[in-house]
């Protein structure tokens, strides 16, 4: 591995990080919160770790797929580990190992909170809590890739090992021009999704939050209800709408863009993952009217903020879904392992995995009628090549056995089934709110520190989709020489 | 410049490299996923799988914001559709690697039936390019500018050939007036030398001048030019058939070895003033039994690099003095050369160079690139818009690592001193290191901006 190249560019993350950081500290400013010395301490901290390394001399190397993949996994720790200092610094959560789980998260999307009394916290720091999804949601290489000068390229190494999907693509040649399109359809959705909220009736702070939260599918709110606290039908069907729009591939937005206005509705992944939204808000709605709710209609709205807020993996709740039927909620932990497009912002496993391995399971039943018949898998027009099958087959059990083993982990609290398990697909999936007392009217302060360090870093790997932080686990990646 | 290359074999992965390189969008369209995923991988480049004769592919490539098209495919067919399909979708150039001698007869009407900007026959251009470099034996490698008024060859430096170790300025007026030393290239490193250079022993020059004071130079130190009367080829393939016509021009015998029979026959059909041997070029044998001690020149271009290789090295160590070999695969070539054999020529690299020199613009009339483009010879008429004319060059302030090799002003060519100047109209050899130069403007630019 080209240690000097990862450390470079892990220096200029964390320097990235420091001046992510200032516009929290002009909010705790604005505000005048407890909090201002907290983030001038951790931006000073971050600057002063990420400087030096920047300035090291790497010669013409370039980057290959394994150190890609190391300054991805090492960055997304270190991000998370110096993002949790304005928490512990300001003594808005007193332990670190809370305020690290808080930190990995929020860039991680996740929305899962360690808090408990959300509102009581400096304004500040809630706001930093949120900023961190929008951060993560994108990305935070993309964004470094956005913002510094080409670091040549093998650049595509590190935005493949950061973006979601099986073959994550550039939309035009370079690199850096990709990851600036894409934030920039981003900032756009983010900037109306705060208008249509203000206009709504949110307050301009509340709409922030609860944009950067919608946009990056995290779902940390500055309510302690989540959304159910506005008890607002429009702030509801705006959040519905936008958490869907981010679930799906952000590549349809740049073709809408450049004219192709029907671009979604070609995409075979989004009528999936509109097909199974759809389904699922229908059965859902049914299981609820009668039983939980008296009217279609508010049957209607819970499910399909709840099915939408599951799947795109955000994690925002408009009421307690605890209450309802065994039905509908086993349907919303089935909804955390799908999650939302390739391309997106949202996490779990992916429509087009869940596509690929229906078809490859059809695959594999036609070829015992036609055992000599060959048959190609297709996405859209075009044949899957038979090693991206293989990788997507390969994700799909990674993904299982790192479910089982934290679950394995998560199962010395001696908790009840129902939040042992739906912890770790929660938090592996960067959805946020599981069931039971991680629920939605719950959280995860009482989990003991060994589970949130384990919770913690399943939201890195499921963020980066397995690949990256199981690789820092194999001792032949970090050799030399390896034979 | 947005250009779309259909074919990510090696020429087309060269052409990406390079052309990704100088700031242009690069999509490369091909079937086979291995091959994209290479490109994807090492490059800065848009990869669509596909095929690039059809309508939805190029589309969705957007062909019709596209300015350059480049089809170079294993299929001239193909190239020929792709072009034409995009064509008719709006592309504004279109380049295609046509390569069967068969159509090469045919290729003025081709050009124009099918819109074609530019065809590229890399069989043909190496065998000019062999036969170039064989009228000018001594050299490694030679190149011609300025319609041929002007000839740039690469020369290894020896022992008796007397310049080494005196500095460039003090060479004497006599030995260097009117040749520039413009590029030498020690232990694989690109060095523009200025006056207080001193050159060693096995450093490659690269020296620039009229064809007559070259020979003079070479002549003066101690290497001297013999014409080449005969030569052997092994291996019957589409350069040879190019290279033996070319030759038979210039009054060179050949004499062509070939393994397949079937070939023989055709060859003998195809070249009556050939020799044709039915034989393997790599059997000592029958080398030795066909007298390649005797002969003036050899050149290897089977289809292996390896049997290339093996097949001058035996004819260089049989005493021939002009051994050329052809290699496809371009990161052997510096190990090729140092292990003995006199010149390397790479089909593909040829292709590339002539594809860039289109793609630079219209202004560029030749481009030279040394060690994949380390360092750049180019070759730019001054027109009207040229901010450099009638300066005198020492006020020009030209950047470290670029100079002005030679002014071609209608009959005379000008190596130039301080004093000289531009002119509308002139043919201006520039030699640039690490810099791409399209027009003369860029010349000036640089001035301007750091000195």
């Amino acid at each position: 591995m080209n240690f000097r190249v990862v450390s470079r560019i892990l220096g200029m993350l964390l320097v990235c990080e420091a001046l992510l950081m200032l516009p929290a500290l002009v909010v705790s400013a604005y505000y005048q919160g407890t909090d201002i010395h907290a983030f001038a301490l951790s931006i000073l901290i971050t600057g002063l770790v990420g400087a030096p390394s920047t300035f090291l001399k790497t010669g013409k190397k370039s980057i290959y797929a394994r150190d890609g993949f190391a300054i991805v996994a090492l960055g997304w720790i270190l991000m998370s580990f110096f993002g949790a200092l304005p928490f512990f610094i300001s003594g808005a959560i007193p332990s670190f190992i809370d305020s690290f789980f808080e930190a990995s998260s929020g860039f991680t999307t996740t929305g899962a909170s360690i808090l408990t009394h959300i509102e009581d916290l400096p304004r500040g720091i809630l706001f930093w809590r949120s900023f961190t999804h929008w951060v993560g949601g994108m990305g935070v290489i993309v964004l470094t890739l956005a913002i510094l000068p080409s670091i040549g390229a093998g650049a595509v190494q590190m935005m493949k090992a950061e973006s979601p999907g099986p073959s994550p693509g550039k939309i035009v040649p370079r690199v850096a021009e990709t990851a600036k399109i894409l934030y920039g359809i981003y900032i756009m959705i983010t900037i109306v999704e705060i208008i249509l909220l203000r206009l709504a009736g949110l307050p301009f702070y509340d709409a922030a939050i609860h944009t950067f939260g919608t946009v990056g599918t995290g779902g940390f709110s500055n309510m302690n209800a989540s959304v159910g606290a506005y008890n607002n039908i429009y702030v509801e069907i705006i959040i519905t709408i936008f958490m869907f729009i981010c679930g799906a591939n952000f590549t349809l937005y740049y073709q809408m863009l450049k004219g192709d206005l029907k671009a979604p509705f070609k995409d075979e992944e989004f009528r999936f993952y509109s097909g199974v939204v759809i389904l699922s808000i229908a059965l859902i709605t049914i299981n609820l009217y009668g039983n939980v709710f008296n009217s279609l209609w508010e049957s209607l709205r819970h499910s399909a903020f709840q099915v939408v807020s599951i799947i795109s993996t955000t994690g925002y709740t408009s009421t307690n879904f605890e209450t309802w039927g065994m039905f509908g909620k086993i349907i919303l932990l089935m909804l955390m392992f799908v999650g939302g497009c390739a391309g997106s912002t949202g996490g779990a496993i992916k429509n087009i995995r869940f596509m690929l391995l229906f078809k490859v399971m059809k695959r594999e039943l036609l070829q015992i009628i036609h055992p000599k018949a060959v048959y190609t898998v297709r996405f859209g027009s075009r044949a899957v090549d038979e090693k991206t099958i293989s990788e997507v087959l390969g994700f799909f059990f990674m993904y299982i056995v790192v479910f089982i083993i934290a679950v394995l982990a998560v199962s010395l609290d001696n908790l009840d089934w129902a939040t042992t398990i739906s912890s770790v697909a929660a938090t592996l999936g960067n959805i946020g709110p599981g069931f039971g007392i991680v629920g939605a009217a719950g959280n995860y302060s009482s989990l003991s520190n060994f589970s949130k360090i384990v919770l913690s870093l399943c939201m890195i790997i499921g963020r980066l989709e397995i690949y990256p932080i199981l690789l820092l686990g194999m001792p032949s990646f970090w050799k030399r020489i390896n034979i | 410049m947005k250009i779309i290359i259909i074919g990510a074999g090696k020429v087309g992965y060269s052409l990406a490299e390079s052309l990704s390189k100088s700031n242009n969008d690069v999509i490369i369209i091909d079937k086979n996923y291995a091959a994209l995923s290479k490109a994807e991988e090492n490059l800065e480049v848009l990869c669509i799988r596909g095929s690039g004769v059809s309508t939805s592919i190029l589309m969705e490539a957007g062909i019709d914001t596209t300015d350059l098209l480049i089809a170079v495919t294993s299929s001239d067919e193909v190239n020929m559709v792709c072009c034409l399909t995009a064509k008719k979708l709006g592309v504004k150039f279109t380049i295609a690697r046509i390569r069967d001698p068969e159509y090469a007869k045919e290729l003025s009407l081709l050009k124009e039936e099918l819109d074609l900007d530019l065809i590229i026959n890399p069989e043909q251009a190496a065998a000019e390019e062999i036969a170039n470099v064989l009228n000018f034996p001594i050299a490694i490698n030679v190149e011609n500018f300025a319609k041929g008024r002007v000839k740039m060859v690469e020369l290894k430096v020896t022992e008796e050939m007397g310049i080494i170790g005196i500095p460039l300025r003090d060479m004497g007026s006599k030995l260097i007036s009117s040749i520039l030393i413009g590029v030498v290239i020690r232990n694989e490193e690109v060095i523009v030398p200025n006056g207080d250079f001193v050159i060693e022993e096995n450093d490659r020059i690269y020296v620039i001048g009229k064809p007559s004071n070259l020979y003079n130079f070479c002549k003066m130190s101690g290497k001297c030019p013999q014409k080449i009367r005969n030569v052997m080829i092994a291996g019957g393939g589409r350069i040879a058939i190019y290279l033996a016509k070319l030759l038979s021009e210039m009054d060179i015998k050949v004499k062509l070895i070939e393994f397949d029979r079937e070939k023989c026959i055709q060859l003998s059909e195809l070249l009556p003033e050939a020799l044709i041997i039915h034989g393997d070029g790599t059997d000592e044998e029958l080398l030795k039994s066909e007298n390649v001690s005797d002969m003036d020149g050899f050149i290897s271009m089977t289809g292996m690099d390896e049997e290339n290789l093996m097949s001058a090295l035996l004819a260089k160590q049989n005493g021939v003095k002009k051994v050329i070999a052809k290699v496809s695969r371009v990161n052997y070539i510096n190990i090729i050369k140092s292990l003995g054999v006199d010149s390397v020529i790479s089909p593909k690299l040829i292709t590339t160079n002539h594809i860039l020199k289109f793609v630079r613009g219209n202004n560029i009339e030749s481009l030279y690139r040394i060690i994949e483009g380390q360092a750049e010879i180019t070759e730019i008429i001054a027109d009207s818009a040229s901010d450099i004319l009638n300066i005198k060059i020492k006020k020009l302030g030209l950047p470290k690592d670029v100079i002005i090799a030679t002014i071609v002003r209608k009959k005379e060519v000008v190596i130039p001193h301080g004093n000289d100047i531009i002119r509308e109209g002139d043919r201006v050899i520039v030699i640039s290191k690490n810099k791409n130069i399209s027009s003369l403007n860029e010349v000036a630019a640089n001035s301007a901006g750091g000195f």
